[in-house]
């Protein structure tokens, strides 16, 4: 869909707002994530900014239903999180784990096991520009090539909300811009797009909406404009001016 | 995968009939060829296949007593006799003998060669305490050896482990073990004229009556076993006791030597 | 010594001249392993790849099990199957003693245990890695399990071949539940043990010689399919 969508979606049509109620997990008696509310639109790109360990990683996973919160309650559309819910979200991890078969087999295997058309493979592999690649051993890529590979096989589930925990984290310039313009892409076609990044930067040119965690709390969630031009907090300002270290440290 | 179906359902095909008739036997007819010079006779007059099965008398008497078989060719009369007499075999022919020899190195540490007294034999040896290779089996070779030690009053068992040396073994196993022990072993001569390891190793002692062989052979009992195949089992027990059986015994040879010697009573 | 030099020679011989005998020999250990191995694996891989995916209460001693049955000398099981097949025992109707079948059973309950164990391990640890990209792609077990056996196909051929090689070793079951019968049962390895009584013991090892070549030769074969199709796996 080539108009983008009412960005607060007042008529609700859309399954996939997550609400986070009261949510806490906990490792051996340590609160890792600490969230009391949380209310994630079900349109756009929202990116999910904050140092290491704030937690980042793990609130990705909570929502995507690979871990289970120790309090709390997650709610996508409405509804407790579901196993159904679930298969309507795909995550995209920093390290991609791919199949050891062809390029085009990945993405056939994932078709295939989720009943989806199978005659999209190809066109799923244009769209992260791999159709050239499809019959080369898929643990062959270079990185970059590896991570677009598996953006494609998340695509290929139809996913109306698409997690990406801090897929470009280790690529090369030119594979980052191409990987944000593919997640880019599909965030016109309407999926929701939920980002995971440390790269300041990166974050300005995608975000609509921040999320900014700190020790496993909401810090601030603000549209990106508020958030990179006056942010609230001392730790969000220290983050973006990259001191903060010395902040952590003091 | 695929392939690995095919070759299942291979083997599933291949379920094999199990020949016509099996013949539980011993190693030493087996080791001596015995078989491969009569059944193609055999199966050439009857039309009928057998199939043998090679182990200690022991063993072939208790598979015999599974109803794994149709026909026993076994040595060891008295075991014989009492598994007709329990209902497993119909009857008990004499089919054919051979003897038993003591064979020994060159140097022969007790001094035996040449002996045509077992008892003797056997006495001088546990004096020296020279190395003896038994079977220890429970085959018709051991069971003959005890009775063979019993007669000389020596119990060589307290000395197992010591110069009395069981191998648990089939007879070529253990002629094998004593030749490499340098020992001396009591073995059935159609074993030892057929066997290929002999080293510089002899036979010491011989001749002694003590040393006869006999081999009886019976069909499994059909009334206890229904699967045995009675009616071709009772053809190669009949054969084997015939004249013309009994002439193919004797005229299998080794080097010019006779293997076995037929004496079934049908046959004269 | 000199007898190894004996050996090398009629080994060469008995290769050159291919003996009918010998091909008969050859051919049923080849037919009665291949086959062993087969089952085991269409039986063997799946389990291995459940234990390897799933938890549940007394997991542990089950690998315990498998893992300390992997040890079972080829005898016991012989002797196990031919308790089963013998005419007196439960089995003894379907006629199988002393067939090439019941080889066939005793050589497969003998290398499952190692097939299950092993490939359990290897599918265990290539889980590891995919799990939670397969629980974030929501398959269900059977899909998770199919994917494994089919990528982790090159470790689990060495698995087939760890298994092929004992069986085709192994010289205690097939010798009781087959009899060691001339031309229906005798396979490679009881023919050795026969020579080796007879005293012909370069014979006896120059057909341990060919045996070896054999194994050779399979090996040889899996690695030439993998090779061939290696191009898909990740090194």
């Amino acid at each position: 869909m080539p108009e983008r969508m009412d960005r607060n979606d007042p008529t609700g049509t859309r399954a996939c707002r997550i609400e986070l109620k009261a949510l806490a997990y906990d490792v051996a008696g340590t609160r890792l994530i600490d969230v009391p509310a949380l209310t994630l639109e079900p349109i756009g790109t929202t990116v999910v900014m904050g140092p290491n360990g704030a937690g980042k990683s793990l609130l990705l996973r909570l929502m995507h239903g690979l871990i289970r919160p120790s309090a709390g309650q997650i709610l996508v559309g409405g509804k407790p999180l579901s196993a159904e819910q679930c298969k309507a979200q795909a995550l995209v991890f920093q390290k991609p784990v791919l199949l050891r078969r062809s390029v085009a087999a990945n993405i056939d295997f994932v078709l295939k096991a989720r009943r989806k058309d199978r005659s999209r493979c190809r066109d799923l592999l244009e769209r992260v520009d791999l159709a050239s690649l499809a019959d080369r051993p898929a643990r062959r890529l270079s990185g970059g090539e590896q991570q677009r590979l598996a953006i494609a096989r998340a695509l290929a589930t139809e996913p109306d909300t698409l997690f990406l925990d801090e897929p470009t984290a280790s690529l090369d310039p030119e594979s980052v811009q191409a990987i944000e313009g593919i997640v880019t892409a599909a965030a016109r076609d309407g999926v929701r797009i939920i980002f995971v990044t440390h790269d300041v930067q990166q974050a300005r040119r995608l975000a609509e909406d921040v999320v900014f965690l700190s020790n496993g709390r909401v810090a601030e969630e603000a549209s990106a404009d508020a958030f990179f031009n006056s942010p609230e907090t001392d730790v969000a300002r220290a983050y973006l001016s990259g001191h903060l270290d010395r902040l952590v440290e003091t | 995968m695929r392939f690995l179906t095919i070759l299942l359902l291979a083997s599933l095909g291949g379920m094999a009939e199990a020949g016509n008739i099996i013949l539980q036997s011993t190693t030493s007819t087996a080791n001596s060829d015995l078989y491969d010079h009569l059944l193609p006779r055999f199966e050439e007059t009857s039309g009928i296949l057998v199939r043998v099965v090679a182990v200690g008398t022991g063993q072939a008497i208790r598979n015999a007593d599974n109803c794994d078989g149709d026909v026993l060719l076994v040595h060891a009369r008295p075991a014989e006799e009492k598994f007709v007499a329990e209902g497993g075999g119909v009857e008990r022919f004499d089919v054919m003998y051979n003897d038993f020899v003591i064979v020994g190195p060159q140097a022969d540490p007790a001094g035996i060669a040449g002996l045509d007294d077992v008892g003797t034999a056997l006495k001088r040896i546990a004096e020296a305490e020279a190395i003896f290779a038994s079977r220890g089996d429970d085959s018709g070779t051991h069971r003959k050896e005890r009775m063979l030690w019993e007669l000389t009053g020596i119990d060589p068992v307290p000395a197992s482990g010591h110069w009395y040396r069981e191998t648990g073994s089939g007879m070529g196993a253990t002629l094998n073990a004593g030749i490499g022990m340098g020992g001396y072993v009591m073995t059935d001569r159609a074993t030892w004229i057929t066997f290929g390891n002999t080293q510089d190793y002899g036979i010491h002692v011989e001749g002694d009556p003590l040393l006869f062989n006999q081999y009886g052979v019976m069909l499994i009992n059909p009334e206890k076993c229904p699967n045995v195949r009675a009616e071709d089992g009772q053809v190669l027990v009949d054969w084997l006791t015939s004249k013309e059986g009994q002439d193919a015994i004797a005229s299998h040879r080794k080097g010019g030597q006779q293997l076995f010697f037929p004496n079934a009573r049908t046959a004269k | 010594m000199q007898q190894i030099g004996e050996a090398i020679e009629l080994a060469i011989g008995l290769l050159l001249a291919a003996d009918a005998d010998l091909l008969e020999i050859v051919t049923l250990s080849l037919y009665v392993s291949l086959s062993a191995t087969s089952i085991a694996c269409v039986l063997g891989l799946p389990l291995g790849a459940i234990l390897a995916v799933t938890r549940f209460p007394g997991r542990g001693p089950v690998l315990v099990l498998i893992n300390a049955l992997m040890g079972l000398p080829p005898v016991v099981v012989g002797l196990i199957v031919y308790l089963h097949l013998s005419r007196s025992g439960p089995l003894g109707f379907l006629g199988l003693l002393y067939t090439p079948t019941a080889m066939i059973i005793a050589q497969t309950i003998l290398i499952a245990p190692i097939v299950v164990a092993l490939s359990r391990q290897v599918l265990e640890d290539l889980h590891l890695e995919y799990a939670e990209q397969f629980r974030s792609l929501a398959l269900s077990a059977r899909q998770i399990i199919q994917a494994l056996l089919w990528d982790g196909r090159f470790a689990l051929f060495t698995v087939a071949l760890a298994g092929f090689g004992r069986a085709v070793a192994e010289v205690g079951a097939v010798m009781i539940v087959g009899g060691n019968i001339d031309h229906l049962t005798r396979v490679m390895t009881t023919a050795i043990t026969l020579e080796t009584s007879r005293g012909n013991l370069p014979l006896a090892l120059a057909l341990g010689m060919v045996l070896l070549a054999l194994a050779m030769a399979v090996t040889a074969a899996v690695h030439g399919l993998r090779a061939g199709t290696a191009g898909h796996a990740d090194a």
